[in-house]
């Protein structure tokens, strides 16, 4: 007889379901559906009170809606009803209903526990069954606070049924995946290790499920496991396959338990015990001798239950990686597979040997199967199989097959499917890089890698030759040939383009001699795809192009009447046309001698660690990625390798930085509106920083701010009325900061100013700010230019606004940016003669602004020297009479004036007192100065 | 773990969803889909392995399929399950119901899903596997019914029992 007669159920319901079925259209089922929830929504509203049949009926039709995909927003309150009633059907389907449409921070859930504590208590079982079932399908905290501590006792209660054991098995596992912190720790905890001796096979499946999950988090507990575990395996593996009749799947014994067991097994180490050792190896040498034997069955379910166990035990063997007989086996067995004609079978077989490979005794064997793999790449029909011999052809690579497999992996990348080229061109990367015997290879290797698949080469590709590039004197002259070459090309990658400029703009002068490629055949080449290019890559290009200037004399003033065309002195974006401003006059007022120490070829990259390994790191997952970072490879002398990921350009203050600063990622909009947002969600007044303000007075460079979560660090430069400010931003924390934006105000218009870029503080001060990056790794640091314009004298200092949420919670921070008048200030020497004579045309009462004040710091005449010079004004010596006073003169550099002005500190070393008087010809300008420097001795 | 298990037919009309892991009722619908089209373009005789959708957690979590005629049978799962079990345990819901249903078709999943939940939940609870002895639960199902008709016979009125024999 059929468990379920097709005959009985809800005849309402269905009816209803075969209306949907004959609906012709997506409307017509639309407007059926709501006329049934118009229906059920009047019944449970109704007067009439219904029965247990109605309610189930009306709940079920409300499951099958939402299986439709149609939201529900009520019935909740009926089915909870449910619960309660003494019959099991209608019990059953309240709690179906709870566990497929209750989530688990519902308001209900106190009812449902309610519920679920009642037959928890019944001592019957289907309704215990029922609760627990619920319990652990919801998962919810508020259930595992009320049912915890109840579950470990009816699990290892003597009288439990064993169904009820299984279901509390497998819901104090759930719980303790949920919240951990919840499942107690306690004597129950021996009393389960020994349900793995139980009679009842499917309890011992569900105990070795918890145990193994208990086990994770605390060894010691569990470890008297490992032996039951053995034994039981043990057991299975031996007996024949009608021992354990209903636990035989297709001719194998028990094989979920198996699995289980040799999942338990992987928790811990080889056991120590000799006897219990030789036992373990016993088990894992029949399950791989069982593998030869013929199959006793043809169907497909024989085979798969058998090597599900196989598969298990062989991940077993290469986790414990200690008994070398058994890893020859295991690779043997798996080199069988690849070669299966079951797909499942040589997918499964090429992701063992990828851990396989990490272990040294049987990395050789692994290597010998590298023809399979690399047709298995060619041959294989479907992605997911092609995806698994990439990867273990990355985890198989060393110094002796690297060209081989690089060469395959490129020809791959021709087909290969778009969804994993980005990752391939990651990986050829660092394996041309890492076992790269000669660099010209490499070279060739990744414009190879360019012209291929250009579009999957993300900028860490790039960057990284051009790194290994300058750090490499052998290989300069033949990159620069080779880029030459690959620029003839009549359509190139812009990425080729960005490395040719680069690389030719640093190394040109090396193949200038021959006439094919003379300086002005490069300069054409590369100016030749100047057009085509993005903002970033033209960039580039100018900076390449001054450097031709300073490399090839003879190109000058082309390249000069290229610079000065309206193309690039008024382009419409500001950065090209600052390069090309800056260039240009550069070229026209240097010497050359300024021109070669300013063009100077970069200096060396400090080496780290690729910021492509760390790139593939961050997007596989570190679960994911072979290491073949591991010892067994570093005899071959591969490259370094740290712990702390994140390399970039932040940290290195050559010249150059700039240019790839073009390339950081263009700004987001989203965090732009995000900040909007947030402003108004904090209304309450920021506090601002200005701890460490007053000790930039007479210095550039250090942190400004620092707590738990985050630093700042500030390096500045100031050239008259102009200054640029970078402003580094250091994750402390090992998590992400994600929307994290900063941006500048004045002080008192904190509110108004976001959705512009350049902020107009005041009159006085113009802050161009850049975007960054909306997300800061983990103790990664990135940086964050602004562009300072003093448009005439001011006092306020602009604030620097920070705001990113760490771990969900919003982050307010904002700092005072020691942004003083001083800092425009240009040093002006003078004689004795012209310092008095200025003096006195500055006599103007309102002119002098005089203080005297009591030394803060021990009266040491070098540091006071230092904090003049520090705060900008040429230190004249020989002026004052009396050798212990200090006089100083400098301008005041503002868009639109200059101020000059005259200083003189007088120190009192008795008395511990300074006099300090400033002149200029401005009032505000002396009163301002004369307060920032008073503060500072 | 098994985040989820789907079952949808060969147009993508879902017949059962049971997600182990809480998300909204939007979301859960955009992975049916996601599922659906990521499994449907597959050939017969790929591998039956696949890498998780974005929405259901990426690669770290594995498809694992089935398709029998009209019907994806889908489970997802992490790295924890052994794949050829998940694999195994898929047939094994389809021979339990197969037997419960006498010749199962679609339409039986359509017309009885919550007897299929019922069966489902036999098998798999929380997330992870109950009982995998198909005599097992088909004794656990029986009883069920059992316990099911002998309550129904109480309380269905008259007219009622009248309307079905006709």
């Amino acid at each position: 007889m059929p468990a379920v007669s097709k005959g009985d159920g809800m005849r309402g319901l269905a009816v209803f379901i075969s209306d949907i079925r004959n609906c012709k259209s997506k409307e017509a089922e639309i407007k059926r559906i709501n006329k049934e929830l118009a229906n059920i929504r009047s019944k449970f509203k109704g007067d009439k009170a219904l029965d247990g049949y109605s309610k189930k009926k009306y709940v079920c039709k409300l499951l099958f809606i939402f299986l439709l995909g149609h939201d529900i927003d009520f019935g909740h309150m009926e089915a909870v009803n449910l619960l309660s009633s003494n019959k099991y059907t209608e019990k059953q389907i309240g709690y179906l209903f709870i566990s497929v449409l209750v989530n688990s921070n519902s308001d209900l859930i106190r009812l449902i526990n309610n519920g679920i504590k009642n037959d928890l208590a019944s001592r019957n079982p289907t309704f215990m069954n029922l609760a627990l079932h619920c319990i652990a399908n919801v998962g919810s905290r508020e259930m595992a606070e009320a049912f915890a501590s109840q579950i470990p006792n009816i699990l290892v209660a003597g009288d439990t049924m064993d169904s009820v054991k299984q279901s509390a098995a497998l819901c104090l596992l759930r719980l303790n995946r949920m919240s951990p912190d919840l499942v107690p720790m306690g004597e129950w905890t021996a009393r389960v290790v020994h349900l793995l001796n139980d009679q009842h096979l499917g309890v011992v499946t569900a105990a070795t499920s918890l145990i193994t999950n208990l086990a994770q988090k605390s060894p010691d507990d569990f470890k008297t496991a490992v032996s039951l575990a053995v034994a039981r395996l043990s057991r299975i593996v031996t007996s024949a396959s009608i021992d354990l009749q209903d636990y035989t799947y297709y001719f194998v014994a028990a094989p979920w338990l198996s699995v289980k067991l040799l999942r338990l097994l992987q928790c811990y180490p080889p056991p120590e015990d000799a006897a219990l050792r030789s036992r373990l190896t016993e088990c894992l040498e029949t399950i791989l001798n069982k593998a030869q034997e013929p199959p006793k069955s043809k169907k497909v379910q024989h085979s798969n239950a058998k090597n599900a166990i196989l598969f298990e035990a062989i991940s077993l063997i290469i986790l414990h990686d200690s008994e070398p007989t058994l890893l020859v086996r295991a690779c043997n067995q798996l080199g069988q597979f690849l070669q299966h004609r079951e797909t499942n079978l040589r997918y499964l077989a090429l992701e063992s040997m990828c851990t396989l490979a990490s272990s040294e005794f049987s990395h050789e064997a692994v290597k010998t199967h590298i023809d399979t793999v690399i047709n298995a790449l060619k041959t294989e029909r479907d992605v997911s199989v092609r995806q698994r011999a990439v990867d273990l052809l990355y985890a198989m690579c060393d110094r002796s097959n690297a060209k081989q497999i690089v060469a395959e992996m490129l020809s791959y990348l021709e087909t290969a499917d778009y969804s994993i080229r980005e990752e391939i061109v990651l990986k050829v990367a660092i394996l041309a890089e890492k076992y790269a015997v000669d660099y010209t290879w490499y070279v060739d290797t990744i414009l190879n890698l360019i012209r291929i698949a250009g579009d999957y080469v993300s900028e860490e590709v790039w960057y990284r030759v051009i790194q290994i590039v300058i750090n490499r004197d052998e290989v300069q002259g033949y990159a620069a040939k080779t880029v030459f070459e690959a620029l003839q090309a009549p359509a190139c990658h812009e990425n080729l383009v960005k490395v040719g400029g680069y690389i030719l703009g640093e190394f040109g002068n090396l193949i200038a001699g021959d006439s094919r490629s003379s300086p002005l055949v490069q300069f054409n080449l590369l100016h030749s795809k100047f057009h085509l290019c993005s903002v970033p890559t033209r960039a580039l290009l100018l900076s390449a192009y001054i450097k031709f200037i300073n490399l090839f004399p003879e190109v000058k003033t082309t390249i000069q009447d290229v610079l000065r065309s309206d193309s690039q002195l008024r382009n419409a974006d500001v950065e090209l046309q600052q390069r090309a401003v800056e260039y240009l006059r550069l070229s026209c007022i240097a010497s050359t001698d300024i021109l070669a120490t300013v063009l100077e070829e970069m200096p060396p990259f400090p080496e780290r660690e690729s910021s492509i390994l760390a790139k593939l790191k961050k997007k596989k997952g570190p679960g994911h990625l072979p290491d073949i970072d591991d010892a067994r490879r570093n005899v071959n002398g591969s490259t370094e390798h740290s712990e702390n990921a994140e390399a970039p350009k932040t940290g290195s203050n050559h010249p150059f930085t700039d240019l790839m600063s073009v390339n950081s990622p263009p700004p987001v909009a989203n965090s732009l509106l995000v900040d909007v947002f947030s402003d108004i969600s904090t209304p309450a007044p920021v506090d601002v920083c200005e701890e460490n303000f007053s000790r930039f007075v007479c210095k550039n460079n250090g942190v400004i701010f620092e707590n738990q979560l985050l630093q700042i660090g500030l390096k500045s430069e100031y050239r008259q009325n102009l200054g640029r400010m970078y402003v580094f931003f250091g994750n402390k924390t090992s998590t992400q900061f994600l929307s994290f934006s900063s941006s500048v105000a004045s002080q008192d218009s904190l509110k108004a100013h976001i959705l512009s870029a350049t902020c107009v503080l005041s009159p006085q001060l113009n802050v161009h700010a850049k975007t960054v990056d909306p997300i800061i790794e983990g103790g990664a640091q990135v940086q964050q230019i602004l562009n300072i314009e003093c448009v005439s004298d001011f006092t306020d200092a602009p604030v620097l606004t920070i705001q990113f949420r760490y771990g969900g919670a919003l982050q307010n921070i904002t700092v005072k940016l020691p942004v003083m008048l001083n800092k425009f200030f240009q040093p002006t020497e003078m004689t004795s003669q012209d310092f008095f004579q200025r003096w006195k045309q500055l006599g103007a009462p309102q002119q002098e602004v005089q203080k005297i004040f009591k030394a803060k710091h021990p009266m040491d005449s070098e540091v006071t020297k230092a904090k003049i010079l520090g705060f900008g004004v040429a230190l004249l010596d020989g002026v004052d009479p009396n050798p212990a006073n200090f006089v100083g003169a400098g301008v005041i550099h503002t868009k639109s004036t200059q101020v000059g002005c005259l200083l003189r500190l007088e120190p009192n070393t008795q008395a511990e007192m300074y006099r300090l008087t400033l002149r200029t010809s401005r009032d505000s300008v002396s009163q301002r100065l004369c307060d920032l420097l008073s503060d500072q001795f | 773990m098994i985040k989820a298990i789907l079952i949808f037919n060969n147009h993508g009309k879902p017949r059962l969803s049971k997600f182990y892991e809480h998300y909204s009722e939007d979301t859960e619908q955009q992975i049916i889909r996601e599922t659906f089209h990521l499994v449907s373009k597959r050939d017969e005789n790929v591998c039956n392995f696949l890498e998780g959708g974005m929405l259901i957690g990426g690669s770290d979590y594995k498809l694992i399929y089935r398709h029998y005629a009209t019907l994806y049978f889908v489970f997802c799962v992490d790295s924890s399950e052994s794949e050829l079990g998940i694999l195994d345990l898929i047939q094994v819901f389809v021979e339990t119901l197969d037997k419960c249903f006498e010749n199962v078709c679609e339409l039986d999943l359509i017309f009885h899903v919550d007897k299929v939940h019922n069966i489902l939940a036999e098998m798999v609870m929380g997330g992870m596997v109950l009982e995998t002895n198909m005599n097992e639960i088909i004794t656990q199902v029986d009883a069920q019914n059992k316990m099911e008709k002998s309550e129904v016979n109480l309380t269905l009125p008259v007219l009622f029992m009248f309307e079905c024999m006709t």
